[in-house]
């Protein structure tokens, strides 16, 4: 799923301090799987917000929506009867939701609340990491299942570098050295010599390097199948 | 046993503290509550083995959210006492009355639409 953090309470006062009534838009996809931006999260800023303004003794309305996904039109479509009834909107999706939201609504200003990070997933309660760094060439097959692209912090792709040691990366200490995890791995099933062959140079234009991306289903361009 | 505690009190009974929400002690503070505390079962003692321990967890985060917004942190509260302890009730009651008359009246005042 896609990870976020909930900007500070500070950040999103600022952007919204001149506006008296506003919306609050979360999103039932990965951030209300990853706890930053689902009902609950909307309504525990809503109230944060409400306590802030009165405190300040200025008046803030904040009507709270969460839509099915922020990153599909036909969900983003459904607000439109009330998105007009606002100063401004703040998004609590990832940075897709408040574009989306943007592009069909180019009179109303939509801030985001929180700051996307990453692909990952929960390794404990509470606890995300990142797997995937999106470049478009999978090949974590090569490596035990393991990424090097969005685990290793220099992206190497043929082994691990001087400074890894006693299993952390020089980074950080607390950062997991993904090459040693992988070698590891390879040596325990005895098939290092997986590991061998020199890689060639990784091609980047399928990943961010090559400019936005878009995905085409001819098929489905077409129509429903 | 009959005790006093403050009339400055409101109690707001739940089944178990577990069902206490993030939400309920924010909304109190929003509606102008000066404090708001929970009084749950001594740890390690709870009937649904956790709820006190999470309505801990709920009162930090709320003390955090405060914090962030410039308000005193002690105007939300945990407490832990056994329901056999009527003579702790009335003092933790006394005592957070006494905590917050030092802190003085909620920053957060009601507002009107202008
Ligand atoms: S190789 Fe590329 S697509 Fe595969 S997990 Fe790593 S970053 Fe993601
Ligand atoms: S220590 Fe390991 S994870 Fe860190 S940069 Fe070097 S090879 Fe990559």
């Amino acid at each position: 799923m896609i990870v976020a953090d909930r900007k500070s309470l500070e950040e999103i006062l600022t952007m919204v301090k001149d506006n008296k009534k506003i919306l609050i838009a979360g999103c039932k996809g990965c951030v209300t799987v990853c706890n930053v931006g689902g009902l609950k999260e909307v309504e525990i800023l809503a109230s944060s917000m409400k306590i802030a303004r009165k405190k300040q003794g200025t008046h803030i309305d904040i009507d709270i929506n969460v839509l099915e996904r922020q990153c599909d039109n036909e969900y983003v479509a459904g607000v439109s009867d009330i998105i007009g009834n606002y100063d401004a909107v703040i998004s609590l999706a990832c940075g897709v939701g408040p574009q989306f939201l943007s592009e069909m609504y180019p009179d109303q200003t939509f801030y985001p609340g929180v700051n996307t990070t990453f692909f990952g997933g929960a390794t404990q309660h509470g606890v995300w990491e990142e797997r995937c760094a999106g470049c478009g060439t999978c090949a974590i097959n090569n490596f035990g299942g393991l990424c090097p692209i969005a685990r290793c912090a220099k992206s190497l792709m043929n082994g691990p570098c001087g400074g890894s040691s006693n299993g952390a990366c020089e980074i950080n200490k607390d950062t997991v050295c993904i090459w040693d995890v992988i070698v590891r791995k390879k040596m325990d099933a005895g098939k290092l010599e997986d590991l061998i062959g020199v890689r060639g140079i990784k091609n980047w234009r399928t990943a961010r390097d090559g400019g936005p991306r878009r995905s085409i289903r001819e098929e489905l361009v077409q129509g429903n199948i | 046993m009959r005790l006093s505690y403050p009339a400055d009190i409101k109690v707001i009974q739940v089944p178990c503290t577990g069902r206490v929400d993030i939400l309920h002690l924010l909304n109190a503070i929003e509606d102008g509550a000066d404090g708001v505390y929970v009084a749950g079962c001594l740890e390690g003692e709870c009937h649904y083995i956790e709820g006190n321990l999470k309505a801990r967890r709920k009162v930090e985060y709320v003390k955090k959210t405060l914090t962030e917004l410039g308000i005193e942190p002690e105007r939300v509260e945990m407490y832990n006492l056994s329901s056999a302890q009527g003579a702790r009730f009335a003092e933790i009651a006394s005592e957070m009355v006494g905590k917050i008359r030092e802190l003085g009246p909620t920053p957060v005042k009601s507002t009107h639409a202008a």
